[in-house]
């Protein structure tokens, strides 16, 4: 089942590689990122085995990191995006 | 399964000889040396993440410019290492299941195989680094960024102090995320040795286990690292 994963996540980065070749326009990068956060799903979920844990603290401590990262994320570029002077 | 039965002393289940006695049974220990982990592993996300802020915020102001220097490196070689930590991630899942399924020769080949990939991944790097420091892409007195066209509009030029700002990025970035690589690699040379001591077995495999955590949580950072540094605008 692993060797699945790591099929999926080699196709995902050759994916990401060729789609950037690509003229996409803005959807460049959503393509990059949302790939990536795929790749990123299955590396935490199957290969870190978030997916067979019981222990629910674990899972709570793991959203709640993805959380506070996009209030980072979020609220900053939210800030600056919306600066419409200078 | 466990090798040392202790009468009397736990009446549920034998006693483990690592079963530590703060710890009600040998799953709840596993439990918070994993929970432990991943706490650390929250700390480091928000470590890089304040450093991908930073990148996206003057990514969106300066898209241009970072388009022209991210296309000075070389994606290609991005994208290689970008396999590499998925092959060690993959030897990483390996050594833990070798590990749990007391497969000792796969175990120490695991760690063995992800070591040298980590170090192929350092290595191309390296090669990288050097690209960089010949073509005067090091930020600082010798950097120099001229006349270089922004994709897409190949009658403009970048503007070589908001490149600079791009390298400054990818130097800190690729830079911390490979000093974490380098303690990853000491972290599994530990294990390497205790694996080839035979300190661990199936009812015992923690470090494995624990490590393993960290390796992942490095390949996850290198998966986002990629397409940002790397594949901004790459559209001929």
């Amino acid at each position: 089942m692993y060797f699945g994963i790591w099929a999926a996540l080699l196709l995902g980065t050759f994916v990401t590689y060729k789609a950037a070749f690509l003229e996409l326009g803005r959807f460049n990068a959503a393509v990059a990122l949302i790939i990536a956060t795929v790749k990123a799903l299955l590396v935490a979920l199957f290969f870190m085995h978030i997916k067979g844990a019981h222990e629910k603290l674990l899972k709570l401590v793991v959203l709640s990191t993805v959380f506070f990262l996009f209030i980072l994320l979020i609220l900053s570029m939210a800030d600056y995006g919306t600066r419409t002077w200078s | 399964m466990p090798d040392s039965t202790l009468v009397g002393l736990h009446h549920e289940e034998e006693h483990h000889p690592e079963l530590l006695h703060h710890f009600a049974d040998a799953q709840q220990q596993r439990d918070s040396a994993s929970l432990g982990m991943w706490i650390f592993l929250s700390t480091e996300v928000m470590f890089f993440g304040g450093l991908f802020c930073a990148y996206l915020i003057y990514r969106r102001w300066y898209f241009g410019d970072f388009g022209a220097a991210s296309k000075s490196i070389s994606a290609a070689l991005g994208a290689t290492n970008t396999a590499v930590l998925i092959c060690s991630s993959l030897t990483v899942v390996l050594a833990v299941w070798a590990a749990q399924t007391a497969r000792r020769r796969l175990l120490i080949g695991s760690l063995v195989i992800t070591m040298l990939l980590g170090l192929t991944f350092l290595g191309i790097k390296g090669i990288e680094y050097k690209e960089k420091f010949e073509e005067h892409h090091v930020p600082g007195a010798s950097f120099s960024f001229d006349h270089v066209p922004i994709p897409g509009h190949p009658d403009q030029y970048a503007n070589p102090r908001h490149a600079e700002i791009f390298f400054s990025l990818y130097f800190i970035m690729t830079g911390l995320h490979a000093l974490h690589m380098i303690i990853g690699l000491g972290i599994f040379a530990w294990l390497l040795i205790m694996a080839w001591k035979g300190r661990f077995t199936p009812a015992y495999h923690t470090p494995i286990e624990i490590g393993g955590l960290y390796w992942h949580f490095v390949d996850i950072v290198w998966i986002y690292l990629f397409p940002l540094l790397y594949l901004i605008d790459r559209h001929p």
